[in-house]
C-alpha cells in the first residue's frame, strides 16, 4: 500500500519517539488532547502510548461523530423510523448506539421498523428512487467531513425530482466543540483538566482547512497541530506540539500538509454554505447545549428536511446515570473511571455511545488497551 | 460402479430447468435429480449402493466427526463456490484433529425456482473438490423449500475421520512457551467474497484461499507428532481463533504484527473498507501451536507443502492470567487483539 505504509514505519516511529523524549522537559507534564476519534483509534491500535515518554499524556477528545449525538436525537430517529411508510437509513455505526428505553436502531429494526445501513448517501438516494411509495429518511450525522456528501445527496435528489427523500440533519461543527471544551469550568476555573495543546482533526480539516482553528489558538493560547490519522502523523504532531509548548508558542501548524490547506476544499464549503445554515444551539452528548455548533437545512431546501416534514420530537433525554460518556468526551474522565466500563458496558452490549464506535474512547481502550489495567476484565 | 439407472422418460433439463417442489417430494422427480445429478457427479461405491446410509469398514482407533452449514452469499466467488467450500470447510474441521478424513455427507436445502444449471455447477464443483481431496461424499439428502423460504441454496456437510495412533491434538493443549504458526497469508477468503457483494462491488485480484488442508496436516504430524493445537481461522479470522484457543487452554499469547503474512491487496481492501485483516475469514489456512523445540521442524514441513509455502512463526503463548491475546505493533507498542464485536462495519469518519 504505497503512501500508507510509509506512515506506519516502525523504525521511524522509534526515532520520533526518541526525539520527543529528548525534547520534552522532564520537569513538566504535557497534556495533549487529540480531538478526533480517528486519532484515539490510531493511538490505541498502534500502541503509541507505550512508546511516548511518561510525561506526555494523551487526553481523548469528543471527535467521534457517533459518540456526541445525544440520546434525544437517537430517540427522534427511532421515532421517525416508526412513522407510516418511512424507510430510515444511516451509516453502520449509528445502528448500535443505545437510545432510551433500551432501544437502538438495530433493536427497532428487529421490532419491524424499516431501517437500513448504507455505505454512502447516494445509496440512500437510490433507495428513494427505487421505492417511490416509501419515504426515505437519511439520518445524517457527523462532522464537517460527512456534511458535503449529505449536500450532494440532496442536490441529486433535487435533480431527480424526488419528493420522497428526506434528511434528518445532525451535522455538527468541530471548532465550536473545541471552544466549548476550553470554556468548560473543568479547564478554565477548576483546573481539573489540563490541556496544553491539541492535535487537530485530519479529515475534517481537509474540508474546512486550517484557518478556522486560528481564532481559538490565539484566543485560548493553546497550540494546535493538524495531523493525519496514521501513527507517524500522530507522533510527528506530538513532537510539533512539544516544541511549540517549549517555545511558548500557540500557533496553528499543519502536519497533514499532504491533504490539508489553509483554506480547505472551496467547492465542498460552497456546497455546504448553499444548503445549510447554523442552528442557534445544538445539544451534544457530554458538552450540553453548544451555541452555533450544528447545521440544519435552509428554507430553500425545506422540502428535503425531515424536521420540517414531520413533527420530530425535540426532547432532551438524560444519559444513563452511571454512564460517564459525557465526562469522558470532555476529557475529564478516563474509560476506566466509569463503573460500567467492562462490567455491564462492552462493545457487544454498549450502555454508552463511547463504547459503540471504534472511534469512541471506551471502545478503543476496551479493544486495544485494557490489558494494561491492573484489574483487567477477562477477554 | 453405480447401480443400473432407473429409467426416466426425459433427462433433467440442466440448461433451462428450475428446481420445483417435486424435486424434494420423494417421488420420481426427486429420484431423477438424485440419480442424474448427485449420484452421477459424486460417483463412488458407497453412495452408489443407493441406501439411506453409506456403509463402510474402518479399523479400530480414534474417530472424529464434524458438521458445518454453508450459507455463503454470493454462491460463486473468485476462487471457489458454495460447493467446493462445503467440501473444504468440513474436511478442514476433521483434519484439525490431526485426523485423516474418510468420508462426507451432504444435505442440500434448495429454494424453489433455483436454476438447475447453477445446482449442477455447484454439485460438479463439490464433486471435483471431493475427488481432488480423495474424500468421497458417501450419503446425502435433498430438500426443497418454497420460494422466499431460503436464499437459493444452503448446504450442510458432515465429515468423519480417523486419528492416527499416538496423535493427540486439541484446542486446550497450548502451554506457556509454545510457538504459534500460521500456514499462509490471512484474510484472502473474506476479501474475495466481500468484493462480490453488490453494495461494495470492487475489483480485486484476490482469490479465496478455499482448500482442503488434510494433506498439509498429514505432512506436519509426520514431521512433528507432538503438535498440540491445530485450528483453521474461519469466521472471525485469526483474532477470534487465537482468542478461542487462549481461553480453552488457559494461556495468554503475544504475536508480532510484522510477522503475520498478509497480502498487500488484502491490506489495501481492508484499508478501503475499514476492516482489520486479523478478523477477516480464511478457508484454506491453519493455525498451529507446538512446543518451542518443534517449531522449526513444523515450519519446514509446512513450507515444503504447496499449501504452506508462506507459513510463518507469528508469536508464542505465555502465562498471562487474564488469557489476553496481545500484539506487538510495528511501532513497538502493544495492544490487545480482541474478540470481534458484532460484525465488522466500515468506519464513517
Amino acid at each position: 500500500m504505497k503512501y500508507i505504509e510509509e506512515y506506519r514505519d516502525g523504525d521511524l516511529a522509534r526515532q520520533l519517539a526518541a526525539s520527543i523524549k529528548a525534547e520534552a522537559d522532564p520537569s513538566r507534564t504535557y497534556h495533549l488532547m487529540e480531538f478526533c476519534g480517528g486519532h484515539t483509534h490510531a493511538i490505541s491500535r498502534y500502541g503509541l502510548e507505550d512508546i511516548l515518554p511518561a510525561n506526555v499524556r494523551m487526553v481523548h477528545g469528543p471527535g467521534c461523530p457517533v459518540c456526541v449525538l445525544p440520546v434525544g436525537r437517537i430517540d427522534a430517529a427511532i421515532w421517525l423510523a416508526g412513522q407510516p411508510d418511512v424507510t430510515l437509513c444511516t451509516y453502520g455505526d449509528m445502528l448500535r448506539v443505545p437510545g432510551s428505553k433500551r432501544l437502538s436502531l438495530l433493536k427497532a429494526k428487529a421490532l419491524g421498523h424499516d431501517i437500513r445501513m448504507v455505505y454512502s448517501t447516494l445509496d440512500a438516494v437510490k433507495l428513494a428512487q427505487n421505492n417511490p411509495d416509501r419515504k426515505v429518511v437519511f439520518f445524517a450525522i457527523g462532522f464537517e467531513t460527512t456534511t458535503p456528501p449529505t449536500a450532494v445527496a440532496i442536490k441529486q435528489a433535487q435533480a431527480l425530482g424526488l419528493s420522497n427523500f428526506f434528511v434528518f440533519c445532525n451535522h455538527v461543527l468541530t471548532p465550536s466543540a473545541i471552544a466549548q471544551i476550553l470554556d468548560s469550568p473543568e479547564v478554565r476555573e477548576l483546573g481539573t483538566v489540563k490541556l496544553d495543546g491539541f492535535i487537530g482533526p485530519a479529515h475534517v480539516s481537509t474540508i474546512i482547512g486550517s484557518q478556522p482553528y486560528e481564532y481559538f489558538a490565539e484566543e485560548y493560547q493553546r497550540p494546535v497541530v493538524i495531523a493525519g490519522f496514521e501513527p507517524l502523523d500522530v507522533l510527528q504532531a506530538v513532537r510539533m506540539l512539544v516544541r511549540q509548548i517549549n517555545d511558548g508558542r500557540f500557533q496553528v501548524e499543519n502536519e497533514f500538509s499532504r491533504a490539508v490547506s489553509r483554506d480547505g476544499n472551496a467547492k465542498a464549503k460552497a456546497l455546504v454554505a448553499d444548503l445549510f445554515e447554523l442552528r442557534k444551539s445544538f445539544e451534544w452528548r457530554g458538552l450540553g447545549l453548544v451555541p452555533y455548533s450544528a447545521l440544519r437545512l435552509k428554507e430553500s431546501y425545506a422540502a428535503f428536511d425531515a424536521e420540517r416534514h414531520w413533527d420530530v420530537p425535540q426532547d432532551s433525554v438524560a444519559d444513563n446515570k452511571a454512564c460517564e460518556c459525557g465526562a469522558i468526551l470532555r476529557g475529564v474522565k478516563k474509560p476506566i473511571d466509569c463503573k460500567l466500563f467492562g462490567t455491564v458496558c462492552t462493545p457487544e452490549n454498549p450502555m454508552g455511545s463511547c463504547m459503540v464506535s471504534a472511534e469512541g474512547a471506551c471502545a478503543a481502550h476496551w479493544t486495544y488497551g485494557r490489558f494494561r489495567d491492573t484489574k483487567a476484565p477477562a477477554p | 460402479m453405480s447401480l443400473p439407472r432407473r429409467s426416466h422418460p426425459r433427462p433433467l433439463d440442466l440448461k433451462h430447468g428450475r428446481v420445483d417442489l417435486t424435486h424434494g417430494g420423494g417421488g420420481r422427480a426427486m429420484a431423477q435429480l438424485v440419480d442424474e445429478l448427485f449420484v452421477a457427479a459424486f460417483d463412488n461405491a458407497v453412495l452408489s449402493q443407493g441406501n439411506d446410509q453409506g456403509a463402510f469398514d474402518v479399523n479400530a482407533g480414534r474417530m472424529v466427526i464434524s458438521t458445518d452449514g454453508y450459507v455463503i452469499s454470493p454462491l460463486f466467488f473468485p476462487g471457489g463456490d458454495i460447493g467446493s467450500l462445503a467440501v473444504h470447510g468440513t474436511i478442514n474441521d476433521v483434519a484439525m484433529a490431526g485426523a485423516r478424513p474418510i468420508g462426507l455427507s451432504a444435505g442440500f436445502i434448495i429454494e424453489e425456482g433455483f436454476a438447475l444449471a447453477d445446482l449442477e455447477r455447484i454439485v460438479k464443483s463439490m464433486a471435483a473438490a471431493a475427488k481432488a481431496a480423495g474424500v468421497p461424499v458417501m450419503t446425502g439428502d435433498t430438500k426443497v423449500v418454497e420460494k422466499g423460504k431460503g436464499d437459493g441454496i444452503f448446504i450442510t456437510t458432515a465429515g468423519i475421520g480417523m486419528v492416527p495412533p499416538g496423535i493427540h491434538i486439541s484446542g486446550d493443549l497450548a502451554r506457556p512457551g509454545d510457538v504459534i504458526l500460521v500456514s499462509g497469508s490471512m484474510g484472502d477468503h473474506g476479501i474475495a467474497v466481500m468484493s462480490q457483494r453488490e453494495s461494495l462491488g470492487f475489483d480485486t485480484e484476490i482469490l479465496s484461499d478455499s482448500a482442503a488442508l488434510h494433506d498439509l496436516v498429514a505432512a506436519m504430524i509426520a514431521a512433528a507428532p507432538g503438535i498440540r493445537v491445530l485450528r483453521d481461522p474461519t469466521r472471525g479470522g485469526l483474532a477470534a481463533t487465537l482468542n478461542e484457543i487462549a481461553a480453552q487452554s488457559g494461556v495468554g499469547m503475544e504475536i508480532g504484527e510484522t510477522a503475520i503474512p498478509i497480502k498487500p491487496q488484502v491490506l489495501g481492501a481492508c484499508e478501503l473498507l475499514g476492516l482489520d485483516p486479523l478478523y477477516v475469514a480464511n478457508e484454506g489456512k491453519l493455525i498451529c501451536i507446538c512446543a518451542a523445540d518443534a517449531a522449526d521442524t513444523v515450519l519446514a514441513a509446512m513450507r515444503a507443502h504447496p499449501l504452506g509455502v508462506d507459513a510463518a512463526i507469528i508469536g508464542q503463548c505465555d502465562a498471562d492470567p487474564h488469557h489476553f491475546v496481545r500484539m506487538k505493533t510495528a511501532m513497538g507498542g502493544t495492544r490487545v487483539v480482541d474478540w470481534l464485536a458484532g460484525e465488522q462495519l466500515p468506519r464513517i469518519c
